[in-house]
């Protein structure tokens, strides 16, 4: 070894050089630096296609959490009076006079109905308010104050003018505060919003508690059934893990319409019920469309995450451990408990930690098998897409969602690790 | 596992429960999507075994949900059961039209995810590959973010790039959906590639496209095709995305089982359920064929 580098340290400053002459450091840096290269530029394409595709959406979605230009863009110069002045300021001849082109402007541009919505955020039962008078604003003349609050007497609530001096911001944090139950009052301090607006972090609270108890029953299920699947000759685990795998790969609008078939109160498991005397037909249980449906449902639909993970950390315990504790006096349970189960653990965690993740952000099970009670925060996101349209609040719970779910998977990824995640 | 010699009264009564306790959990598993299919055949428009169902009486069967699949939506459908007829099933009946939607959008989604994917792939198991664990983190985010989340996401930035309501816009949607697994499968194929096979193809003068066509690609093949069909079930089960950006016309078969199990459900419901099982079913009788094949070729055994 020593005559060989001597032989390649042929020049006579005595530093080792390829043959063509370069420093051996500098041509080995620039090698690995070329290979390094190479295997970025594999990856590139796709990195490329998901920042497209995921990243930037998803950017998109935090940025409308924070942003809503529906008064600022179609009330200008209210918005602009606004920011001419102290927070508080009552509302002056001038202000009224920007009230009113402003709502002219918007009921030609046939806006008004927007500006309406983005003040209904923040305080209900406005949106009419703007309505009908956006339908009068043609007729205004000064003084504009009497001739606005002729219109609707309102106008006048000082309440009113504080929301509106919040909302003529495109950007604020309203949107975070009310998906944490949270508001500003007219001077702008965050207080907690009304009772009867308190909702998300009962949603959230809801969501964590079923993730985790489906998480518990997964465990629960999926232990005994990844250990014997560990423990049987690879041939028949092979064969039953045929049953572990086919539901894994059963749509899943298939596994929760069998659900709905198998618990509704006509359905299979409330008729052998009747049929076998065990209740009666009027005490027939309600057990689908509420909480006790979807956790069902979701148990069933995530049971193989849990099982999967198990399995491969099972795989390889050499069953002689256990033999070894008992042949030194253990009892079978000591066994399991001192021996066994300590080296399930990083299976445990993979499983439940998938399992919880995948749990908290479920929409389709809940949504349709879920009824009041059992919906999840996912739902409410899509409640507040699709039907109530208040998009930059259904953005702001998803960014808290979504907060949440990378926390847990930033942690999946430090105790698990990304590359071990293995499907079948 | 075989019961020791050893084992007292007691263990003995424990491995039979055990192996019980094991058997319910199983059917807990298997019994909700095999129970579909027997009722897919129930001639009432019940959800439940009827007395001649359970008496296995045949008139109490029938094909009739089947028939719907095909009949509803035609424009014709008590018209003569002739090629005409067949073509208006083909071009009108709704369960037709959303298969072959699901079908389109499925097969391409796959062909996008699995290129990128492979090709990731390869360069993600290369050792050299700089920053791995982060950008694995992302290419796999996909599959952890929850879809609700991502259908919000598209919804805003298909709207402002004029995608929504298009082909190209759910079929890339898909695409990012069904990326982790084919990067996921193929990953752990490479990870007992030998490299050497490479390296011996490069010293006999082989380029790096026909080392990859003709060393690296059959061997890898197996765990390819299993992401694929990862893909592609990803792609032809999503419904959220598609509720979210798709046309009032684009149907695929989950929109059109979700539209069913909300509104009215019908055993028509029960019937497609029946057909997907048996999809699913061959589709992982090839999984686990490939599996084995691809275990056999890298010399893993036990």
């Amino acid at each position: 070894m020593a005559d060989a580098t001597a032989d390649l340290a042929a020049e006579p400053t005595g530093r080792l050089t390829t043959a063509d002459g370069r420093p051996l450091k500098t041509a080995l840096a620039r090698a690995q630096a070329r290979a390094r290269r190479r295997a970025f530029l594999l990856v590139l394409p796709l990195l490329l296609f998901i920042l497209v595709t995921f990243i930037v959406p998803i950017g998109q979605m935090l940025h409308r959490s924070i942003h809503n230009d529906g008064f600022s863009a179609n009330m200008p110069l209210l918005s602009q009076w606004f920011a001419r002045t102290e927070p508080g300021t009552a509302p002056d001849e001038a202000a009224y006079a920007a009230l009113a082109a402003d709502l002219q402007a918007a009921a030609k541009a046939k806006t008004v109905g927007v500006v309406g919505t983005r003040v209904n955020y923040e305080m209900p039962g406005t949106r009419s308010l703007f309505t009908s008078t956006g339908r009068k604003a043609r007729g205004f003349e000064p003084p504009y104050r009497e001739a606005i609050l002729q219109a609707d007497p309102k106008w006048a609530d000082p309440t009113l003018w504080g929301t509106m001096r919040q909302v003529s911001q495109a950007y604020s944090p309203n949107f975070f505060l009310a998906a944490v139950d949270l508001a500003r009052d007219n001077e702008g301090n965050i207080v907690q919003a009304p009772p009867e607006r308190r909702v998300y972090l009962m949603l959230f609270q809801r969501t964590f508690l079923i993730a985790g108890l489906i998480t518990v029953l997964c465990l629960l299920l999926g232990f005994p059934v990844a250990h014997l699947l560990a423990t049987l000759p690879l041939r028949a685990s092979n064969l039953l893990m045929i049953l572990v795998l086919l539901p894994f790969w059963t749509s899943l609008l298939v596994r929760t319409t069998s659900w709905i078939v198998l618990l509704q109160g006509q359905g299979v498991v409330n008729n052998t019920l009747v049929a076998t005397g065990l209740i009666t037909d009027q005490n027939r249980m309600q057990m689908i469309y509420n909480q006790t449906g979807t956790i069902i449902a979701m148990t069933h639909i995530l049971l193989p995450f849990m099982i999967l993970p198990l399995y491969s950390v099972m795989r390889p315990i050499p069953p002689t451990y256990v033999r070894a504790a008992r042949s030194l006096g253990a009892s079978s349970w000591t066994a399991f408990r001192r021996v066994y189960l300590p080296q399930t653990l990083p299976g445990i965690g993979a499983g439940a930690l998938l399992v919880f993740i995948l749990g908290v952000g479920y929409y389709i099970t809940p949504a349709l098998v879920g009824g009041a009670s059992g919906q999840l925060i996912s739902n409410l996101i899509a409640f507040h897409m699709q039907d109530s349209l208040n998009w930059s609040l259904a953005a702001a719970l998803a960014a808290v969602l979504l907060g949440l779910v990378l926390i847990l998977y930033w942690l999946y990824d430090r105790l698990v690790g990304i590359d071990n995640l293995k499907l079948g | 596992m075989a019961l020791p010699v050893y084992a007292s009264p007691l263990e003995r009564l424990w491995y039979y429960t055990y192996r019980v306790i094991c058997a319910l959990i199983f059917l807990f598993l298997i019994a909700p999507i095999l129970i579909v299919i027997p009722l897919s055949f129930n001639i009432e428009p019940y959800f439940t075994f009827t007395e001649k169902m359970l008496a296995l009486d045949p008139t109490g069967y029938s094909l009739r949900w089947y028939d719907t699949l095909l009949t509803f939506g035609m424009a014709n459908p008590e018209a003569p059961r002739t090629t005409a007829w067949w073509v208006d099933v083909w071009n009108n009946a709704a369960w037709v039209r959303a298969a072959k939607n699901s079908v389109i959008i499925g097969v391409s989604s796959t062909l996008v995810a699995t290129v990128l994917g492979t090709v990731a792939a390869l360069g993600l198991s290369r050792p050299e590959m700089p920053f791995r664990r982060a950008i694995m983190a992302v290419l796999i985010s996909p599959m952890i973010v929850p879809i609700i989340i991502t259908a919000t996401g598209l919804f805003f930035f298909y709207s402002s790039t004029g995608l929504a309501g298009s082909y190209p816009g759910i079929i890339l949607a898909h695409a990012t959906l069904g990326i982790p697994f084919v990067i996921i499968t193929v990953t752990a194929t490479l990870i007992g590639f030998d490299r050497s096979l490479t390296r011996a193809a490069a010293s006999l003068g082989a380029s790096p496209t026909t080392t990859f066509f003709k060393v690296t690609m059959p061997l890898i093949l197996p765990g390819v095709i299993s992401g694929a069909l990862f893909a592609f079930v990803t792609s032809f089960d999503e419904v959220v995305v598609v509720l979210f950006v798709a046309a009032h016309d684009q149907q695929t078969i989950p929109r059109q089982m979700w539209n069913g199990i909300r509104e009215q459900i019908s055993p028509a419901i029960l019937s497609v359920a029946t057909i997907l099982v048996i999809v699913s079913v061959a589709l992982l009788a090839t999984v686990e064929i490939l599996r084995r094949r691809s275990e056999r070729l890298r010399g893993v055994t036990g």
